[in-house]
């Protein structure tokens, strides 16, 4: 039954949506084919042929046959960069958050905007905010960075400019891959394996051990493989992840149809012949013994980000930064200090999918450190599961008169970025100000920070998954998780103690009694 | 001294298997239990499960044997001969003298044996089992409704605590197997179903 919805899953996943489509890499999909099975080939149409001056006059060139693509894509959050959360009823999205590693978009769109999917965020190389942005601009909708399969096309200047041929990208659009969905996922946070600790340049190409999915030699699976696209609209969510999937295997026509969870494919039992696994599954996540560790593709990620220490200047006066023996940087006069690590324990802890985020503009909370999102969950609450976590931590700016977080202006020419500048107040001001936030005191000190990562990829095969004694043992990784008992983990200590003397007493008094025996055994035959 | 048939092919069977099986529930239990690593947590867990399926179609065997052949009045406790016998193991063993009770077949059981080993029948085994079962189907406790009456530590517990005096029970046991003369009487009369006793004046 299992092997059979597998194979319905698998059919539809490389007949429909996923793959089996202009797979340029000349490896053989699921089904052995090889080649582009794609229906179109682009390179074939007059209209891409160009020359082109600039991405949007591609961009109209695609919506004359793809007429809807580009309402699709501005319905996404990849386009509005808002979300909001039904349930806490709080507004997310990049526009609305703040992280603990750079902070908000807000002011510093020079930099920050590179990962948007559209053009004209710095109209004639200068940024403009959110506020002057035209979000309703169709031929603004970068169709290039998500369907480039030349690995040539770039949008930011910062990246040595237009140096390659638009209407050759153009011709060559296909499916989205690991490269164009990990060009801005994978360096979140400013860099290489930076923010997540389960995303990094490592999944380009990944090795069965490291991923076992997208092992490039073997399953070779794309990102859209799992988060299942539909109307550009890509399924799966940071803000609301699905914490425990109740529907598992997600047969078309049953389901919602969308595949960003384990039991979509694997459904509730994926271990045939380990019934006491499938048990576990109801209680821990997947993630939490396949995913051993984060950061495991021998890049590192930074769990550590001290904004405090920003803005020393060297005894010349100019900006200096410190790197690791590994070449990370570990303290650079624009940021601050960081510690990076690889194959990094994760966190673990109770998860339900809610998570609160603290706002800028929120007063903060009176713990320390802050928490900047604030993931619930229990052992009581049966939708909750044991999952497995990137725990970030910092400090960050805060105004300490009105106990809120401040958006800092750190990236651009002006005169007030902090990269340039390195003069706090005068960035603060600035950042605020973008927001339309009159309510900065003057004053700013830094606050200790956390952010939660829950990690659901670079998913390790069985071999290198986690053994029962990771968590099963005294000290074990669940060590912190309390108010249930876990064999192997917890114990009696009293009664423990007693058992053990009690079969000590009955241990000794039959040795004493069979040395008596042999005494009065031994006296009596003399 | 005379050779008395006691211990049927069934009992001996039953016996040693039980033995057996306690044996290494033991100490797969306690590895289990964080005790020590003997064999791996993992291997223990899948040997502490077919084992314990082992033991209880065991014990459900010997409890029809025990009521179909009316062996289970052997346990029924009494205090007559109870003190003698106790003083006989305190006293008397160490200058030699007779055991003061005489195993037939239809009283294969010392007075004191009776007490041990009702107790090891009535509470120590069906704790250890009950426990054992609820523990393995933690699971289903939802879907069977127990989820509101039962906690894991309540249940495990239990069952480590029953470990622990079938522990002590099986060490005290080991050694009285050898308290007697020759040394090995027990061993071999558990092994061949003969136990020599002394004649009846
Ligand atoms: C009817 C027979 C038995 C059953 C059904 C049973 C079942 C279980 C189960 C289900 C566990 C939990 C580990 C797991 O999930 O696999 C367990 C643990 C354990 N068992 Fe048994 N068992 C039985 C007999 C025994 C015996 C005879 C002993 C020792 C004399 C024993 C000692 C232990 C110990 C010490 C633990 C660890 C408890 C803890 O730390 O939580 N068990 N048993």
């Amino acid at each position: 039954m299992r092997t059979f919805f597998l194979l319905i899953v698998l059919a539809w996943m490389t007949t429909g949506t996923a793959f089996g489509a202009a797979d340029n890499s000349g490896s053989p999909d699921l089904f052995g084919r090889i080649g582009n099975t794609s229906s179109a080939d682009h390179h074939k149409l007059a209209i891409l042929q160009g020359p082109f001056k600039n991405g949007p006059q591609v961009t109209k060139v695609c919506l004359t046959c793809h007429t809807e693509s580009a309402k699709h894509v501005m319905a996404t959050k990849h386009w509005t960069w808002n979300f909001s959360n039904k349930v806490t009823g709080q507004n997310l999205g990049k526009l609305s958050v703040l992280n603990s590693f750079c902070g908000s978009p807000h002011s510093n769109w020079t930099v920050c905007s590179d990962c948007h999917v559209g053009y004209g965020w710095k109209p004639n190389g200068i940024p403009i905010d959110a506020r002057a942005y035209d979000f309703t601009n169709e031929s603004n909708v970068d169709c290039l960075v998500c369907h480039d399969t030349t690995g040539e096309y770039h949008k930011s200047p910062e990246d040595g400019g237009q140096v390659f041929d638009l209407a050759e990208v153009a011709m060559s659009v296909g499916r989205t891959s690991r490269k164009t969905c990990g060009k801005c996922h994978f360096f979140g946070g400013g860099g290489d394996g930076v923010k997540h600790g389960d995303m990094d340049s490592s999944l380009y190409s990944p090795n069965r051990s490291l991923d076992v999915h997208m092992h490039a030699g073997g399953l070779n699976f794309n990102c859209t493989t799992c988060h299942t696209t539909i109307g550009h609209q890509i399924a799966g969510s940071r803000y609301t992840p699905k914490a425990k999937d109740l529907h598992g295997i997600d047969v078309p026509g049953w389901t919602d149809a969308t595949r960003t969870s384990c039991e979509s494919c694997h459904g509730f039992t994926p271990h045939p012949k380990h019934p006491r696994l499938n048990n576990h599954a109801r209680r821990v996540a997947c993630q939490t013994c396949h995913i051993p560790f984060l950061a495991r593709g021998g890049k590192k990620t930074k769990i550590w980000w001290d904004w405090s220490t920003a803005t020393r200047l060297n005894s010349e006066g100019k900006p200096f930064s410190e790197k690791d023996a590994d070449g990370y940087e570990t303290y650079t006069s624009q940021k601050g200090t960081f510690r990076w690590a690889s194959q990094i324990v994760p966190e673990y802890f109770w998860f339900n999918g809610l998570i609160q985020y603290t706002l800028p503009g929120d007063p903060i909370a009176n713990e320390r450190p802050l928490k900047i999102n604030n993931i619930s969950g229990s052992y009581g609450d049966s939708g909750s599961r044991i999952w497995p976590f990137k725990v970030m931590q910092g400090k960050q700016a805060y105004d300490p008169v009105q106990h809120k977080l401040l958006i800092v202006h750190t990236a651009g020419d002006d005169d007030s970025a902090l990269w340039k500048h390195f003069n706090w107040d005068k960035a603060i001001k600035a950042g605020m100000a973008s927001v339309n936030d009159t309510s900065y005191s003057g004053k700013y000190d830094f606050v200790e920070t956390k952010m939660y990562w829950p990690a659901a990829h670079m998913v390790a095969p069985v071999a290198d998954a986690l053994k029962c004694t990771e968590c099963h043992s005294r000290n074990g990784r669940l060590a912190n998780l309390t108010g249930f008992y876990m064999p192997g983990r917890d114990r009696f200590p009293l009664m423990d103690t007693l058992g053990w003397i009690l079969v000590a007493i009955v241990s000794i008094g039959s040795l004493s009694h069979a040395a008596l025996r042999i005494y009065f055994d031994v006296k009596e035959r003399r | 001294m005379k050779k008395v048939f006691i211990y049927s092919s069934f009992e001996r069977f039953w016996h040693w298997t039980q033995a057996a099986l306690i044996v290494m529930l033991m100490l797969s239990g306690f590895e289990i239990h964080g005790s020590y690593v003997l064999w791996g947590f993992e291997k223990s867990v899948q040997l502490h499960r077919h084992l314990a399926w082992g033991l209880i179609v065991l014990w459900a065997f010997a409890i029809f044997w025990h009521f179909t052949t009316g062996n289970w009045r052997q346990y029924i406790p009494t205090t007559q001969k109870l003190a003698e016998v106790a003083i006989y193991y305190t006293k008397g063993i160490f200058e030699h003298l007779p055991h003061p009770y005489k195993l037939t077949k239809l009283r294969k059981h010392n007075p004191l044996q009776r007490l041990a080993y009702l107790f090891f029948k009535l509470i120590i085994s069906p704790a250890t089992w009950i426990s054992g079962l609820l523990y393995m189907y933690f699971t289903e406790w939802t879907a069977w409704g127990l989820a509101g009456y039962l906690s894991l530590f309540w249940v495990a517990g239990i069952h480590t605590a029953a470990a622990f005096l079938m522990m002590a029970f099986f060490c005290g046991h080991v050694y009285m197997a050898f308290v007697c003369s020759p040394i090995t009487a027990h061993i071999r009369a558990m092994i061949t179903g003969y136990e020599e006793v002394e004649e009846d004046e």
